[in-house]
């Protein structure tokens, strides 16, 4: 079983433990947006850093993706990784402005300023839709598609995937779920409808970026279809747009 | 070849121009993952671009998940989901080529084509794209017309250049 | 299949290859060679050669007319060597098909071109023998055309990766043994333990050429000790830097150093299969890497019970998709197993968990070919070049802004002074230097007054930059240190595979800014900005792409942020680059009316009569440069 220091208290743990995990073990509260319990470690989204080693030979690496070895020393929290959370969770606040789970990380963190322009991204692309979908549902109906910059989460051809079960798993688990659909009320509230599944964001929101067909938490028929119109829910509201395009 | 228009060309699909069928050229491979990659490329030497029937032929063929396809084929440089043309003119812009003018080649040459950003002419004769490096940075500014390489170019040259490319597909027509 | 009379399975097998190859080596016969890797052929070897062939033939003249790799001297391109027997070989460069049938009439008579050459070779060292191929005994220059070793850009090359390159046909098995090869493949199998290879390795002190610098014998020790089989070799060719091409000429123009190398790391390291994984920009290397296989195969230089040791070892191409990131080990894996070209995080080393779960060992083009001469000679004559962390050679590309755009090897621990300003020739047309980018997209731009510097890997990484795969691009006062930034950052942000959020995001912020100073509108809080953001893609990113990816930031920002300045508190490019910032103008005392600008300006915004001053409308002007090129007087300034 292997041994190692975090912030220099001494902790054995089974092989195969990630360096996370064992920090959790401790009680030590490390900060992530692509780690889920029951899923494979992601290492996308680098919050989790952790210093590793002693001074002055030491490097930044994810915790949940480094596994918990003998001998290493690990620091959860020193200057360097605070100052590295800042930095990112400045960037993530500046990307996704309007997800509560990331400005509640970056209040804790104490990012009180943005120097960047708000860009309104739906997607941190920390892969936990992905992930769910291919290992706990088994569907496989989403994932990346293109690279770099222009990396995203899609399905196929923007087409409803014959595998998907319309379980909703993607956006429950969704750590900026506001985005996937931007419910009733996107300029005003922070979070809506897809965490209480109601009431129906499709219907408000033709470019809301829903993999679902029919929707699991109104039921319409999804922004893929095109065989069927959607169904109206009121006369006051308009429908949703069936051809499903986005930006 | 009669004029047709891109929905016509599209919807051709698989059929395009004498192409060993998708099925074929699977056939070739056996259908172990790391194969993925090689049949892509074939398929897209074959057919100039990966289309939708393709990629499900592919996912299938391999037993892997449609998006871990697409992800793969949307992923490298050398597949596009969009016909390319018959010839494909690549301008670097490696950083030799890049500190010799090769970003006003590659403007000259859509200028030249008319198109307003890198992509495909609408008769499908030229795919004009950056691409990253060809390794002949002496020569620099450098473009690639299909297996061809030209050095030390300069835009009055670009006309001349594509010429005999584009009397060759008239010919053809 | 084997056909038994190419079959190379002995020493006196060995030796009788040799023999042949040496025949159309050094034929009896004079002997015309054209450099036909990919450089000579963009220039129009092609042509060059099949006039030389149409004349030889059309005069029933006695000459063989042969395809030889680069030399690498690019700048000069196509070349073409003239080897007659007794005399030294001739150089020829800029061909052309008129001057190459000219030239074959002219040996025919006996007259050399001396106005056409430009060095003459009258011996040439083999690194692996230790032997000096003399081909003529007058050492001295002829009607002016100088030696070799008097050509500033040779002069201070020691040619050892390079050995073969320009000297032999790559298609030749024969002409490969001749020159040495092979003799230590069988050397290691016969007669030496695998542990005794590693240890002369080790000894060479070589370091991975691909750029990071681990030490090779380190690595194959780790690779050794593994008890999981099968283990796995992998040749990395995936030469993605901009600005470097020494892997493709390698494997253009001596791709049996590279297979002799992998087979004895092979049987080092105790794996018995390998792959070459090569970009699929380079048609040619592919295709060179391709037949040498298919040689070695049919001679049972490759393939089971190799030299009759019982070892087996059997070599594949696998062509890259087009992905910069796959370069760095990990992700390349992942490619050859048909993912996307993914990093993940190490430990576990490639050598631990590699290619199929197995242990793998990846180096360098380069660093193959390094290894038949480190076991022929020994580690310790390997060691003899180099400064005390970094031993041997290393190959540089050398482009951009200097007058000898060439690809040189030079001992490791050579002054950077020495490659700008000696074989490089320094700065052209009366420019001035400014800086030198190292290490492609994960390098920095090293300021004049660091040109003393001694190039190894720890000198390069304190002064901001990295060794990397070898490019050297020089960059004079027309080149603004703020459009390179920015050049690198779209090229990173493309590139980045976009898994980690630091590298994703933080590349695309970068990109903003920086394109934001170009375009005059940047503020000088940016500058700090740049600098926070760098540091966090730098410590945050997994892979060694998003790691690096902040150099070419760093370093311009630490050597030239008076051009940062300049572009943020003055609105002003002083390189007179950046598009947003420049205008053109016509300068009437200067202009002669040729109407030459007229005729390529696409955006017709140029006025005024023929043979009259003209001007530029500058509503028009989409700054395309075009008039810049074409106008004789140089009556088109940039302001």
């Amino acid at each position: 079983m292997p041994k190692l220091t975090i912030n220099g208290i001494p902790v054995e743990v089974e092989r195969g433990t990630s360096v996370l995990e064992a920090a959790q073990f401790l009680g030590i509260p490390v900060p992530t947006l692509c780690h889920e319990d029951g899923l494979k470690p992601y290492g996308a989204c680098r919050l989790c850093v952790v210093e590793v080693g002693t001074p002055p030979r030491t490097k930044l690496q994810s915790a949940c993706t480094l596994a918990a070895d003998d001998g290493l020393v690990i620091h959860t929290h020193s200057a360097r990784v605070e100052r590295a959370r800042r930095l990112l969770l400045e960037l993530y606040v500046a990307t996704c402005p309007q997800s509560k789970t990331i400005q509640d990380l970056a209040s804790r963190y104490g990012v009180r300023e943005v120097r960047f322009s708000p860009k309104s991204e739906d997607c941190i692309q920390c892969g936990k839709c992905v992930r769910i979908c291919a290992e706990q549902m088994m569907a496989g109906a989403i994932g990346f598609a293109y690279r770099g910059a222009r990396r995203k989460v899609m399905s196929p051809f923007r087409q409803q995937s014959e595998t998907c079960r319309h379980c909703g798993a993607c956006m429950y688990i969704c750590p900026v779920c506001e985005l996937r659909c931007h419910g009733p009320q996107a300029e005003s509230t922070l979070c809506s409808g897809c965490i209480n599944f109601a009431p129906a964001c499709l219907a408000y929101h033709d470019d809301a970026m829903c993999f679902l067909d029919p929707c699991a938490a109104c039921e319409l028929p999804g922004p893929f279809r095109k065989d069927v119109a959607p169904r109206p829910v009121a006369a006051s509201l308009s429908p949703a747009d069936p051809s499903g395009t986005r930006k | 070849m009669p004029a047709q228009s891109e929905d016509e060309l599209l919807s051709q699909g698989l059929k395009m121009s004498d192409a060993i069928p998708v099925e074929q050229i699977l056939e070739s491979w056996p259908g172990s993952a790391q194969n993925l990659i090689p049949a892509l490329q074939k398929i897209q030497s074959e057919h100039h671009y990966l289309s939708e029937p393709a990629l499900r032929a592919v996912s299938r063929y391999f037993h892997l998940p449609l998006p871990q396809v697409f992800h793969v084929a949307t992923f490298y440089n050398c597949f596009s989901l969009e016909p390319r043309g018959r010839h494909e003119v690549r301008v670097c812009l490696g950083t030799a080529c890049h500190v010799r003018g090769g970003q006003r080649i590659l403007d000259k040459a859509l200028r030249e084509l008319g198109l307003s950003e890198s992509g495909t002419t609408s008769d499908y004769e030229f795919s004009v794209e950056p691409v990253r490096c060809l390794g002949c940075c002496a020569l620099a500014p450098v473009v690639r017309v299909d297996q061809r390489t030209y050095g030390h170019l300069q835009q009055s040259r670009v006309p001349r250049l594509l010429k005999p490319y584009r009397s060759r597909a008239e010919v053809a027509a | 299949m084997r056909a038994s009379s190419t079959l190379i399975a002995t020493l006196s097998d060995l030796r009788r290859a040799a023999a042949r190859g040496r025949k159309t080596l050094l034929p009896k016969q004079p002997k015309i060679l054209v450099g036909m890797a990919t450089c000579g052929l963009a220039t129009g070897a092609e042509e060059v050669f099949a006039a030389l062939r149409e004349e030889v033939e059309r005069l029933a003249l006695p000459y063989t007319v042969a395809a030889t790799g680069c030399i690498g001297w690019c700048c000069q391109e196509p070349l073409v060597d003239v080897q007659w027997p007794g005399k030294p070989r001739v150089t020829y460069g800029r061909m052309d098909a008129r001057k190459a049938r000219e030239l074959v009439r002219g040996l025919d008579k006996g007259e050399l071109k001396a106005e056409w050459a430009i060095g003459l070779l009258s011996a040439y060292d083999n690194p692996l023998t230790g032997a000096r191929t003399r081909l003529a005994r007058k050492t001295a220059g002829v009607d002016g055309v100088p030696r070799y070793q008097d050509v500033p850009l040779f002069r201070h090359q020691v040619r050892w990766a390079m050995r073969n390159s320009g000297i032999i046909d790559p298609r030749s098995l024969d002409e490969y043994i001749a020159r040495g090869g092979y003799f230590a493949a069988r050397q290691t199998l016969a007669a030496m333990q695998p542990a005794e290879v590693i240890e002369q390795v080790t000894l060479s002190g070589l370091r991975g050429r691909g750029g990071a610098g681990f030490p090779t014998g380190k690595k194959w020790e780790v690779m050794r000790r593994q008890a999981a089989t099968p283990k796995y070799i992998i040749c990395n060719g995936d030469e993605g830097d901009p600005g470097a091409y020494m892997n493709r000429t390698l494997l253009e123009s001596d791709p049996h150093a590279v297979l002799e190398g992998m087979i004895i790391g092979a049987y080092a390291m105790g794996a018995a299969e390998g792959i070459l994984y090569i970009r699929e920009e380079y048609p040619l290397a592919v295709t060179r890497m391709r037949e040498a296989i298919a040689q070695a195969e049919a001679a049972g230089l490759l393939g089971d019970n190799i030299f009759g040791s019982g070892f087996n070892c059997h070599l594949r191409v696998v062509e890259g998709a087009g992905a910069f990131v796959c370069g760095e080990e990990t992700a390349l894996i992942a490619s050859v197993e048909g993912r996307v070209g993914e990093p993940r995080q190490r430990p576990p080393f490639p050598a631990q968990r590699g290619l199929w779960g197995k242990p793998t060992c990846i180096n360098n083009v380069e660093t193959w070919a390094d290894v038949p001469l480190i076991v022929m000679r020994g580690g310790d004559w390997y060691a003899q070049l180099g400064t005390p962390s970094s031993k041997g050679t290393k190959t540089f590309c050398l482009v951009g802004a200097v007058k000898n755009s060439a690809l040189v090897e030079v001992p490791i621990g050579i002054t950077l002074r020495r490659v700008v300003e000696e074989i490089g020739g320094g700065v052209p047309d009366g420019r001035k230097f400014k800086a030198i980018q190292t290490g492609g997209p994960s390098g920095g731009c090293i300021p004049e007054s660091l040109l003393d510097l001694e190039v190894d890997y720890e000198s390069l990484t304190r002064a901001g930059a990295i060794m990397g795969s070898g490019g050297m691009i020089v960059m004079d006062d027309s080149n603004c240190m703020v459009d390179i930034a920015k050049y690198f950052l779209g090229f990173l942000q493309d590139e980045s595979c976009g898994k980690c959020f630091s590298c994703r995001e933080g590349l695309q912020r970068m990109h903003e800014i920086v394109a934001r100073i170009s375009e005059g509108n940047g503020r000088e809080e940016d500058l700090e900005l740049l600098e926070d953001l760098a540091w966090m893609v730098r410590e945050t990113s997994l892979c060694g792409l998003g790691q690096t990816a902040p150099n070419p930031v760093l370093t311009t920002l630490r050597y030239f942020r008076d051009e940062y300045l300049a572009h943020v508190r003055e609105k002003r490019c002083p390189a007179k680059v950046c598009k947003q910032l420049i205008t053109y103008r016509i300068e009437p005392t200067l202009c002669d009316g040729c109407d030459a600008c007229v005729h390529v300006c696409s955006s017709e915004a140029i006025l005024g009569e023929k043979k009259h001053a003209h001007s530029i409308d500058n509503a028009k002007c989409i700054k395309c440069g075009a008039c810049v090129e074409v106008c004789v007087p140089k009556a088109v300034v940039v302001e």
